[in-house]
């Protein structure tokens, strides 16, 4: 990017998202499916959620409920009789033609409206709007394959709900921010898996710049952002091409542009740009939805811990620094598997040492999730217990750990294959203690002068002589006695 | 042809035909013989049916023969009845009279077959409608028309003019239409069959091909007043499939037929006995109406001074809602698939070109246009403003009357193709039928007499969910009548045979 500094600094980006995430229901908005990924292609289909002749649809109560609950927590006005809607428009994968949704008409407002998510970062608390948060039902999914479109109808009549945020976001970072904060709230209420990579949580964006509180400017739309991180880069990206535009006294196009992950690139996707006209109307085969207010305190009362008051838990009772705490309640899954481990018998800050950081560090390195890697709580428990029983050393037990997550083994196997176990037997380390002492006459008159350094590298070379199987603490004790240090 | 004792089991009504099963008269498969002897003998004349089963309903009828006849059989067990084809039918076609789902065989059963088929209900097959049920004739099925048993050069009314038509020839003995804007009771008026429409949401929906989801209705034909209670009650009541069936209980209709109507309020609607009414058709609606009176009915006149707003209101909200619910039919799932398309826009475009007729495209761009942006306030909202204005109305009205009465159509069945060139003609035969749909109140079309050779129908309308009390008054008027049981004469393919004229 060519822009300049100075051109840099006249803008302020303005951007606000569209979330959709799948609900976590057992079965699909509008019929009795079951809502699964990675069934069989239309093995969980019915006449509803076909669209086929006759068929109507019945809403799915669990659906509003987990809707209720999103509008909830994020801090919205949820309206006591929102209707669903009809959307109109043709597509293979809609097979009604239309979608049933709903729609912020006059009258007929959304389930929830004027909602607000805090976020926090460097000290700083933000409040970022939301708009609206409305439920519609999913589209089934093409397959292209040998110049031949294919649909799978499994995903069509799934619940989706759409959250749309007030254009409050300022960088890309902040959207990252945004996405990461909404995801872990939705995540711990049990509305969604929120993940990316399986589409139970999708992103679109709207971007633009302005002069510093000036009117907006002209917005592309985003789409096809796939993780957390492309998100950040796409829209890194498009700050920059926009800013470049501007800065060479070009105009930004009202457009939609799709997020190139190989390239690194936004492409605009060509589409027409006159509004669709989608002909909403009252959906006449449902009912409005009526959600009163005992509903409500009985859908609150159900909301499981949110992060911030997990994350303040884990200050307070586990004594974890703030920073531990806040990576260990950024995902729902990563909190369950810290508290799963001490529940088996972990000491929360050695498994949240652990966790934010060899764990961690393997999750990023390999680009998967907490629920992904081969090691469940209960093997963590295990390699964490040899360590306090003195079985292995701190030591081994990365080394320990590293295969543990490659390959998925237990810990007391790898140990025992590896010869592991750690030396805690005296005459052994004096054999050892001795020999060091022996070979390094010059560090043992240090430690006799009172050096305790010197103390510290002859550990280390016993460790060395006993491939790390030495127990660090007798092999101290021992030097200083043998040594007959002050 | 046949007078109160039928000679021809396929004359009989069902609640009769109960009676003889129970004393070993008659067995289903007599009925059932009975019934396809007179198809065969009056159907190419008539052309009531899309679809015909014999065998499968031989084999129905030999299934019930033994247990017909038992004390503890279902209501309906043993008895030929015929269904729409906007009814879906397990593995059997269901076109809607559409050429866009030739070959269509859903792959589950309308929640009203569900429940005719354990009433122990005999299905003889489909019958022919408008195209999607959009018509007042049932000239717009895309198989060609059915005709009219009392003259085979008039209509049968429509859309449900196969079901009408059926059970006025003894083709069935009950039958099932849908009314989205009358099209139960103005073919019931034209051929001179019981016809109800209930009130919204008493009947489930489900596996009803949907022409305007807020309007229509699933009712019955029959004969008699009787018959068409009995049906009702078998097919009414709350279904969990669909979201606007109410929890509402459904009454024991028959057993509410007493026929007393003395002190029972009569509403005659002047707006429904407008100049421009066929002199025959206000004979015999007036006649009716003093029939009623004599037994004891209270005449009250009764304003509606919207009434005449409902029908320019109606083809605003009916074809809006039409037009999204016509949307699947584009060649992707199922039914009629262009074979000449080099894309998918070509696809849909030509499928829906090859696979409509004229009115269901003349409805699909009226509503598309109702609903387009720009368009909406003007005519989509301000025609559900004018509908809840109606509904207002109306419930008023009933407030102070216990039943409304009217005719059902301006004029007696009219001639074939008389208005198939002026779609605005053939509107007005929907003009009296079409407030109830809005206003989604309960209707029957009963016999009150003929103008000329021509049966006409008064139409009778109540209270949401008070069937019990319309379908008594259409009892008292058709034990007030002075000659019960006139049935038409089809000329059959027999006499058609001996006399080449």
């Amino acid at each position: 990017m060519s822009g300049s500094a100075a051109a840099a600094a006249l803008y302020e980006t303005v951007i606000g998202l569209e979330v959709h995430v799948q609900l976590s229901t057992r079965s699909k908005m509008f019929c009795g499916c079951a809502c699964a990924f990675g069934a069989p292609p239309n093995t969980l289909t019915c006449p509803v959620c076909l669209g086929l002749p006759g068929s109507l649809p019945v809403l799915n109560r669990a659906a509003v409920e987990l809707g209720v609950r999103a509008a909830l927590v994020l801090n919205c006005t949820i309206r006591p009789d929102s209707r669903f809607h009809r959307k109109n428009y043709y597509y293979p994968d809609i097979p009604k033609n239309y979608q049933i949704s709903q729609y912020q008409y006059t009258g007929h407002p959304p389930l929830a409206t004027d909602g607000v998510l805090a976020l926090e970062a460097g000290g700083v608390t933000r409040r970022v709007g939301i708009r609206r948060v409305h439920l519609e039902e999913d589209t089934g999914k093409l397959v292209h394959a040998g110049g031949r479109s294919l649909v799978d109808y499994n995903r069509s009549g799934t619940p989706l709900m759409e959250i749309v945020s007030e254009p409050d976001l300022r960088s890309a970072e902040e959207a990252r921010l945004f996405l990461t904060r909404l995801r872990a709230v939705l995540q711990y209420a049990g509305v969604t898996t929120g993940r990316m990579e399986e589409g139970t949580l999708r992103c679109d964006a709207n971007v633009s710049l302005r002069d510093p509180g000036g009117p907006h400017g002209t917005r592309t739309e985003i789409k096809n952002m796939n993780s957390l991180r492309s998100v950040e880069r796409a829209l890194r990206f498009e700050e920059a091409r926009q800013r470049d535009l501007l800065a060479g006294g070009a105009a930004v196009v009202q457009e939609t542009r799709h997020w190139d992950e190989a390239r690194g690139l936004t492409f605009s996707s060509r589409e027409k740009e006159e509004a669709q006209d989608y002909r909403y109307f009252p959906e006449p085969d449902l009912l409005p939805v009526r959600v009163d207010a005992a509903w409500i305190e009985r859908i609150r009362k159900d909301i499981p811990e949110l992060p911030e008051a997990r994350r303040r838990r884990y200050v307070e009772t586990y004594g974890l620094p703030e920073h531990d705490a806040g990576l260990l309640t950024e995902t729902r899954p990563m909190a369950e598997f810290f508290e799963a481990t001490v529940q088996l018998g972990g000491h929360p800050r050695t498994v949240a040492n652990w966790l934010v950081g060899d764990v961690a560090a393997y999750m990023n390195a390999a680009g998967v999730e907490i629920e992904q890697i081969a090691v469940r709580p209960a093997a963590l428990a295990g390699l964490l217990a040899l360590v306090d029983r003195g079985t292995i050393s701190g030591r081994s037990a990365k080394e320990v750990l590293e295969e543990m997550l490659r390959t998925g083994r237990a810990a007391d196997e790898i140990v025992r294959e590896r010869g592991l176990v750690q030396i805690s037997d005296t005459d052994e380390l004096i054999r050892l203690v001795d020999a060091a002492i022996a070979e390094n006459p010059g560090p043992v008159g240090d430690v006799k002068a009172g050096k305790d350094r010197a103390v510290t590298f002859l550990v280390g070379q016993v460790m060395k002589k006993s491939r790390g199987r030495a127990n660090p603490e007798m092999v101290n004790r021992l030097l200083r006695d043998r040594i007959g240090a002050p | 042809m046949t007078g109160p004792h039928p000679a021809s089991p396929a004359d009989r009504p069902a609640w009769d035909l109960r009676a003889c099963y129970r004393r070993g008269e008659l067995s289903p498969s007599e009925v059932v013989d009975g019934v396809l002897r007179r198809i065969e003998a009056v159907e190419p004349q008539v052309r009531a049916y899309l679809y015909l089963d014999a065998d499968a309903a031989r084999r129905e009828a030999a299934q019930w023969d033994r247990a017909a006849g038992a004390e503890d059989a279902p209501p309906l067990a043993g008895v030929p009845v015929a269904l729409k084809d906007n009814l879906c039918t397990r593995g059997v076609p269901t076109t809607a009279g559409s050429r866009v789902l030739a070959g269509f065989r859903p792959p589950y059963d309308a929640t009203v077959v569900t429940r005719l088929r354990r009433a122990g209900a005999i299905v003889l097959g489909k019958t022919n409608c408008d195209e999607f049920a959009m018509g007042s004739s049932t000239e717009n099925s895309a198989f060609g028309p059915t005709r009219n048993p009392w003259d085979p050069d008039r209509v049968p009314g429509g859309s449900s003019g196969g079901s009408a038509a059926a059970v006025a020839a003894g083709e069935a003995t009950l039958a099932l239409g849908s009314d989205t804007g009358g099209s139960i009771r103005e073919p019931g008026a034209f051929c001179g069959v019981v016809g109800l429409k209930p009130t919204y949401g008493r009947v489930s929906r489900y596996g009803l091909i949907a022409f305007a989801s807020s309007l229509d209705q699933i009712g019955p034909f029959a004969r008699d007043v009787r018959d068409a209670a009995l049906l009702l009650r078998e097919i009414a009541g709350r279904d969990p499939a669909d979201a606007t069936s109410a929890g509402v209980e459904v009454p024991d209709y028959p057993a509410l037929l007493t026929g007393r109507v003395a002190g029972l309020r009569l509403g005659v609607v002047r707006e429904f006995l407008q100049d421009g009414l066929d002199p025959g058709v206000a004979g015999a609606v007036g006649e009716a109406i003093r029939a009623l009176e004599r037994s004891g009915a209270r005449r009250v006149d009764v304003s509606l001074p919207h009434a005449p707003y409902a029908l320019p209101a109606y083809y605003i909200v009916a074809p809006a809602e039409a037009s999204s619910n016509l949307a699947r039919y584009a060649g992707v799932l199922y039914g009629h698939r262009t074979t000449r398309a080099a894309d998918l826009i070509g696809m849909y475009a030509r499928t829906r070109d090859e696979g409509f007729g004229a009115e269901v495209k003349r409805r699909i761009m009226l509503g598309t246009y109702a609903l387009s942006a720009g368009y909406y306030d003007a005519f989509y909202l301000r025609a559900q403003r004018v509908r809840e204005l109606i509904r207002r109305e109306f419930a008023q009205a009933l407030e102070s009357v216990d039943v409304l009465v009217g005719p059902v159509a301006p004029t007696p069945a009219f001639p074939l193709g008389e208005r198939v060139e002026d779609p605005l003609e053939m509107y007005l035969a929907d003009v009296f039928t079409v407030p109830l749909n809005l206003a989604g109140l309960p209707g029957v079309s009963v016999p009150c007499g003929f103008a000329g050779d021509l049966p006409v129908g008064l139409q009778i309308a109540g209270r949401a969910f008070d069937e019990a009390t319309v379908l008594n008054t259409a009892y008292a008027l058709e034990r007030a009548l002075p000659a019960p049981g006139r049935r038409p004469r089809v000329v059959t393919a027999a006499e058609r045979r001996s006399s080449p004229a």
